[in-house]
């Protein structure tokens, strides 16, 4: 009787919880973020009906069907049930995933946009680097025997080659709003993550692999990257931002970088 | 079905060979009870000094730096102690409690009486097992007390930080060692256990025990037992590995040009991502390892205090065989966002939501069961009632998670820490609580207290979910798992409230947690007398006398003739049939 009664309290609260929405996503700053937050309102009600007749259900039985002292009714099963809950389960569960795999290839398996911007990006305990090619376009290659945090080279950038000389390194990430991002990533002790709130996008970054991230901000602002995957002691404070600036203003601090690294 | 008489044996009359180094099912049962016993108090113990740092990072407590001197000096614990209480509450509770309790406690005990065994197919080899596994926990405390302390990877053990040693950091040199070594030992444990639970349920059923009459929590010790053979047979490997690229230098899981902490390392041609695979190949099985025992429990203490037959018992049993199967084709789900290939993720998820059809099923089945009942609510009741309402609590976000789409912003935030506790945490603890309060009298001929039983229960019920429900809504705004604390990051400035409040709640559940201990030691001693068959059920174990004697059957050959949920049966005199009734 209780049960059945606090049940139904911490089912109601729970559904009170997240219709309230009082803690919740920060607003999406481009499209895919849109519909990651459509999609998931999607799948939160369909959970949130199953969640909510279940425990409901649970409950009235609790209430209902206290022992009186008499006999229960003799019931084995019933396959015409079994086969509509097995049915609408399937259907319901795998059809929300079908739904939303389009959100997934949007992010993992589109085809980079010609006019996209290459970013690079080396994670390490406990910070994140990034880094422009300049002016040329062209990055400049890297020997791991050079990395040097101390030196302002945690690229490990060669200094023989003389298309390095123009990378912009950064330990936030500014990028144009508007613009299609590929950020290259790299790290180069454990794994790390990437992750904006924003964009609704996470990803690992991981020794040994390169993995390409493809993303566009279209909103303005100074946004927290905070470090998403166990690395260390210093995990907790692993983190960036990323920064998104109206294009003329990106264009400026590029050159404005690419002339600082000419006077040294 | 093979015959009784092919291993009997008289009980041994040394205390020795009677209560430490026993090779009787029920004795080893009740040790891997209290072993689990211990390892939930550290564990709990650990994650509420967890709890305490994410909300009072900076607070002086002098006891602190009495237990850990290195790890919180003055008192302030560092950010590398709260990794390792969280590395040693994960380990502890998914293998030492988690594994054992359900399946080596329970399973151990019940699984040869309810098929009408005198004792496992292989005694010796479950006593070998047993204190394996009690090496292995010792092992594991070890950690705690080397130089550098127990390791920070978390229970994962992700490679490269678990695989480089101390220049990964404190922890990650001895301590990490001696945790391989313990999840080692404890894989030759469940492994030598696995093999044992599947011989003794094929072979040594009585007459009549067809597989289609044996308890539901038979059924899901048998596909609990096959998971750890296959799972338990990869981490073995996989640990071994990661032992031979500490000590001896191959690279089955580090990559070449590695520079950690500016050192260039010479390993070369391993993969990261191997050891996700390899981990999460385990991995996953364990998460049914750990609740499928539960499910059966539940099952079972359900149709027993509904007064009422399984609602689709056939539906049951296949729906634990399907979780069974498709338990080990879903484990790329935990890696969605790890760089493996994105095409993959999609395959993976469409076979993540079919595991979520039989666990529906099961839900539906069980309020099947309760539809049209005579309801008992006995402690153990409310505990197998609790059990489905936080299964469906903490399955439903499994809804979110499993989509890679979703799962893109929800990895790796407290969304998911959310939903495992409830789901292969708090829920399988529900159905250990369910399973002592049901299984008790037999094990001990003493009944326990119903009305401490019944506000421990409450307590519980209300402080589990006040701890991981607002778990969720943290996850949504975005909290990452595994942080010391949130100094660093604005956006967390609301969330503290959150976090405040569920610190005071798991504060506060695991106070109550007092009332149980009490309620055990107390009844062990001092309760009722219970009766044979003090819930008026129809399996094995109720026909026998409470405590059962030795050989379990006192020498009677059983005849089994009915199913398991025989209640309610019209026609009959009493509202129960027992399994060995001949009529």
């Amino acid at each position: 009787m209780l049960l059945a009664l606090l049940n139904w309290v911490i089912t109601l609260a729970t559904v009170g919880l997240f219709a309230g929405k009082y803690w919740w996503f920060p607003e999406g700053i481009n499209e895919h973020a849109h519909r990651y937050d459509g999609h998931f309102m999607t799948t939160l009600y369909i959970t949130g009906v199953i969640f909510f007749l279940a425990q409901m259900s649970l409950g009235w039985t609790i209430f209902r069907y206290r022992s009186n002292g008499g006999r229960a009714a003799y019931v084995e099963g019933n396959n015409t049930m079994e086969v509509v809950w097995t049915v609408g389960a399937a259907v319901l569960f795998i059809g929300a995933v079908l739904m939303s795999t389009e959100i997934w290839t949007g992010v993992h398996m589109a085809e980079t946009p010609a006019d996209a911007l290459t970013i690079e990006l080396n994670a390490k305990q406990f910070a994140f680097n990034f880094r422009y090619a300049g002016a040329d376009g062209k990055f400049g290659k890297t020997d791991i025997k050079q990395i040097s945090d101390a030196n302002g080279n945690p690229f490990g950038v060669d200094e023989k080659d003389p298309a390095g000389k123009d990378d912009v390194t950064s330990s936030a990430i500014r990028v144009p709003a508007g613009k299609p991002i590929l950020l290259k990533m790299k790290s180069r002790d454990v794994i790390h993550n990437f992750f904006v709130r924003e964009l609704r996008v996470k990803q690992d970054v991981v020794p040994g692999m390169e993995i390409p991230l493809h993303f566009q901000a279209d909103k303005p602002g100074s946004y927290e990257v905070p470090c998403s995957e166990l690395c260390g002691l210093g995990h907790h404070q692993m983190r960036s931002s990323l920064i998104v600036m109206p294009p003329a203003d990106f264009e400026k601090w590029l050159k404005d970088e690419d002339q600082k690294l000419k006077q040294q | 079905m093979a015959s009784h008489a092919t291993h009997v044996h008289t009980p041994p009359s040394g205390f020795i060979r009677k209560y430490i180094f026993s090779m009787d099912h029920k004795v080893i049962g009740i040790q891997y009870y209290f072993l689990a016993l211990f390892s939930v108090f550290v564990g709990m113990t650990l994650s509420v000094l967890m709890r305490f740092h994410m909300v009072y990072p900076d607070a002086k407590v002098g006891f602190f730096e009495t237990l850990w001197p290195t790890g919180a000096p003055g008192g302030v614990m560092t950010p590398e102690l709260y990794l390792s209480l969280m590395t040693m509450h994960g380990t502890i509770m998914v293998f030492f409690v988690l594994t054992t309790a359900p399946q080596g406690g329970f399973g151990n005990y019940f699984l040869p009486i309810q098929i009408g065994a005198e004792d496992m197919a292989f005694p010796f080899l479950n006593m070998l097992s047993f204190w394996t596994t009690f090496v292995a926990l010792m092992v594991l405390m070890a950690a705690f007390f080397v130089q550098g302390g127990a390791p920070l990877g978390g229970w994962t053990a992700y490679a490269p930080l678990s695989a480089l040693g101390e220049i990964a950091g404190p922890g990650q040199g001895k301590g990490m060692n001696l945790w391989i070594i313990s999840i080692a030992l404890f894989c030759g444990a469940s492994l030598m256990g696995a093999i044992n639970f599947i011989s003794t349920l094929i072979d040594l059923r009585v007459p009549g025990m067809t597989l289609m009459r044996m308890p539901l929590t038979c059924w899901a010790w048998f596909v609990t037992a096959i998971l750890s053979l296959l799972g338990f047979a990869v981490l073995l490997a996989a640990g071994v590995l990661l032992l031979m690229d500490r000590m001896v230098g191959t690279s089955f899981f580090l990559p070449a040009g590695l520079v950690v902490n500016d050192q260039i390392l010479n390993h070369k041609g391993g993969s990261p991502l191997l050891w996700q695979h390899l981990f999460w190949f385990f991995g996953h099985p364990e998460v049914y390892i750990a609740i499928l025992p539960g499910m059966g429990l539940a099952s079972n203490i359900l149709s027993v205090f509904a007064r009422k037959t399984i609602f689709g018992y056939r539906a049951m049993v296949y729906a634990i065989l399907g979780i069974g199967f498709l338990g080990f084709v879903v484990w790329g789900h935990h890696m969605f966002i790890s760089g493996m290939n994105p095409y993959t993720a999609i395959a993976f998820s469409v076979m993540t939501m079919a595991i979520g059809v039989p666990s529906a099923i099961k839900t539906f089945n069980w309020i099947g069961t309760l539809w049209g009942a005579q309801i008992r609510l006995t402690t153990a009741m409310l505990f197998a009632l609790g059990f489905v309402s936080l299964f469906v609590s903490g399955g439903i976000s499994g809804i979110f998670l499993g989509q890679p789409g979703l799962d893109l912003y929800l990895h790796d935030t407290y969304f998911v820490v959310g939903h495992f506790h409830m789901i292969m945490g708090v829920a399988a603890i529900f159905g250990m609580f369910a399973g002592t309060f049901f299984w008790f009298p037999k094990a001990s001929g003493r009944m326990m207290n119903e009305t401490l039983g019944k506000i421990h229960f409450y307590a519980t019920f209300i402080g589990v979910y006040a701890i991981f429900t607002p778990m969720h809504v943290l996850g949504i705004i975005g909290n990452p798992r595994r942080y010391a604390d949130y100094k660093e990051f604005e956006f967390m400035g609301p969330a503290m409230s959150v976090h405040t409040f569920m610190t005071y709640a798991a504060i506060f559940t695991a106070a109550v947690q007092i009332i149980f201990v009490i309620n055990l030691i107390w009844s062990m001693m001092k309760g009722a007398k219970a009766p044979d068959n003090p819930w008026e059920a129809t399996s094995l174990e109720w026909s026998i006398p409470s405590p059962p004697p030795f050989d379990n059957f006192g020498g009677k050959h059983l005849t089994v003739h009915h199913g398991p949920y025989e209640y309610g049966v019209p026609g009959k005199a009493k509202d129960y049939v027992m399994q060995i009734d001949p009529e």
